[in-house]
């Protein structure tokens, strides 16, 4: 279980691994867009702006080298998506994977779904570790045999091979979404998923690929009266039947499934009230909630807007039981971070496997985690410069004006570029892989 | 008596409701910033944070190539040679009428993940 401090019991976390290449200047194409472990932890899933998934694979432990406690390598990768071009609506589609999601294990071959704008695809990732040989009608380099020249038969014969990692994409969801696809959720029946787009969220049946069911449509008949879109959706982890999605203007809806076709009526309606008197021109657009997600309890959803994370109880509909405070101390730079757009990123957040603390991402390569029992947080940073292994992070400080420390950093110094957007935590163990532009670090606590 | 903040409520010293004024500009840092990017940019819409930012949202990875345009300005240019695309491709702006070989070409990434190296 995770703490964190310098207490016998709190959690170390360790550098332990990192993936890409230091580049001076960055290929669009490698900028990680999506981070996932599967439900096991055993396999960790990227994706990037360049339309490819690189699956990792944790090796077994092994006794002799108890200190490499399980390392990911590269299991199989593969172009999921291409650039596409909508010549009717002269839209251009990116190929970037904006959201991957593994289906659990069901037999020995691995299925996840990944998503750009527009298409969903499930993908089967699979094991081949056996050939035949021995054919009839073609010899071994598969050239067909003269048939007059076969004068016995034989029957093949399975011999061992070089493992081989095959990725094959098995359906397709294609032409279901006119705006751009946030969000993909698998549903606890594992027999159907739902996307969302901006202003719509479809239930797909993994078999069909030609057909889905529109269960929420927020269109309003004149887009002039636009006020809101739909910013990320998800599915409850154990009720079938309901699901939850967030809003632009930093509100979450419940939906029931049983009570109609279309949800468009709400069974939950989260909001906390503002106070008026805070009212900016920026107050919309940091209340814009970029990621929701619900505990692993099924109790609490955890929503991250620009500057905090909110965990709401899901009995309670009229305020977060919860909220923490990200990076504050950019509210005195909204107007320089509207200027260059950061204030539209949109950060994920995620729990950890107990659901006692949770995690995101900052500036400046820094990312935070937040201890919902102690109500204690770390700010730890991803860098090549604490990149030896099993080196302990050294928590990072921000200094908000005045003094500043010999370690800490001031706001002006922060480097807005290097942005933490996709984080994720391993199911049940405290290892955490960490996206930082074209890079993939992976920390573990620490082993004594 | 101090008059809470946000209630509007009259302060019944005036210096008392000065002071508050003063502490509610200190306390929210968001007005001092909009105040700044006001000045930079006084034609900002009226609606904070509202359509236009969801628009430009909704209408992400819009190209300006269109047929109808093209076919328009096609028909009017009749009788002038049409200027070929300058030394840089990528720019299809003003008298130049944009055709679908003009637009930068997305490329597929035939190239394996970094990540993967």
């Amino acid at each position: 279980l995770a703490g964190f401090g310098n207490l016998m019991q709190d959690v170390l976390w360790c550098f332990s691994q990192v993936k890409g290449t230091i580049d001076i200047g960055v290929t669009e194409a490698d900028i990680i867009s999506t981070v996932e472990f599967n439900h096991t932890g055993e396999l960790l899933a990227t994706g990037d702006k360049g339309g490819r998934v690189v699956i990792f694979q944790r090796e077994q432990e092994s006794k002799n080298q108890p200190h490499r406690r399980g390392e990911y390598n590269v299991y199989s990768t593969f172009q999921s998506h291409e650039p596409e071009f909508d010549y009717l609506k002269s839209l251009e589609i990116e190929e970037k994977i904006n959201k991957i999601r593994w289906l659990p294990q069901q037999n020995a071959a691995y299925f996840l779904l990944s998503t750009n704008d527009k298409t969903v695809k499930l993908w089967k990732v699979s094991e081949r570790d056996k050939r035949p040989e021995g054919y009839n009608l073609k010899d071994e380099d598969g050239r067909l045999r003269d048939p007059s020249m076969i004068t016995t038969l034989r029957v093949p014969v399975l011999r061992p091979m070089d493992l081989m990692v095959e990725a094959t994409p098995r359906r397709v969801f294609a032409n279901a979404h006119t705006y751009h696809i946030n969000s993909i959720s698998v549903n606890s029946d594992y027999e159907t998923y739902m996307s969302a787009d901006d202003l719509r969220i479809n239930l797909w049946n993994f078999e069909i690929t030609n057909q889905s069911f529109n269960i929420v449509d927020i269109k309003p008949a004149n887009m002039e009266e636009l006020t809101e879109v739909i910013t990320a959706a998800e599915f409850h982890p154990h009720h079938c039947n309901t699901f939850v999605y967030s809003s632009s203007k930093g509100t979450i809806r419940l939906c029931d499934m049983r009570a109609s076709a279309l949800c468009d009526r709400h069974a939950k309606f989260f909001e906390e009230p503002e106070d008026p008197s805070n009212r900016s021109f920026f107050s919309e657009i940091i209340s814009s909630i970029s990621d929701v997600k619900f505990s692993h309890s099924g109790r609490y959803i955890m929503t991250r807007d620009y500057l905090t994370v909110k965990v709401w109880d899901l009995n309670m509909e009229n305020r977060p039981v919860e909220t923490y405070q990200v990076h504050d101390y950019l509210r005195s730079k909204l107007c320089s971070l509207y200027e260059n757009d950061c204030i539209f990123d949109k950060f994920e957040c995620v729990w950890n496997g107990s659901d006692s603390v949770i995690m995101t991402g900052s500036y400046n390569n820094f990312f935070r985690m937040f201890d919902r029992n102690t109500k204690r947080d770390v700010t730890l940073e991803a860098s090549r410069e604490n990149s030896k292994p099993r080196a302990i992070l050294k928590p990072r400080k921000v200094c908000v004006g005045g003094k500043r420390r010999k370690d800490e950093i001031s706001v002006d110094s922060l480097d807005f570029s290097k942005k933490i957007l996709h984080t994720a935590w391993h199911p049940s163990e405290n290892i955490i892989a960490v996206a930082a532009t074209n890079n993939l670090y992976i920390f573990q606590d620490k082993v004594n | 008596m101090a008059a809470p903040l946000g209630t509007g409520a009259r302060a019944e010293e005036s210096g008392q409701e000065k002071q508050d004024v003063q502490e509610k500009e200190t306390v929210i840092p968001e007005r001092a910033e909009e105040a700044k990017l006001k000045a930079k940019y006084p034609n900002l819409g009226q609606k904070p944070g509202g359509s236009d930012f969801l628009m430009k949202r909704l209408q992400k990875g819009q190209k300006y190539f269109d047929s109808g345009d093209y076919n328009m300005a096609k028909a009017k240019m009749k009788n002038k040679q049409l200027p070929s695309a300058g030394p840089d491709k990528n720019l299809v702006t003003g008298d130049h009428i944009p055709t679908p070989q003009d637009l930068p070409q997305r490329k597929s990434s035939l190239v394996t993940s970094k990540l993967a190296g």
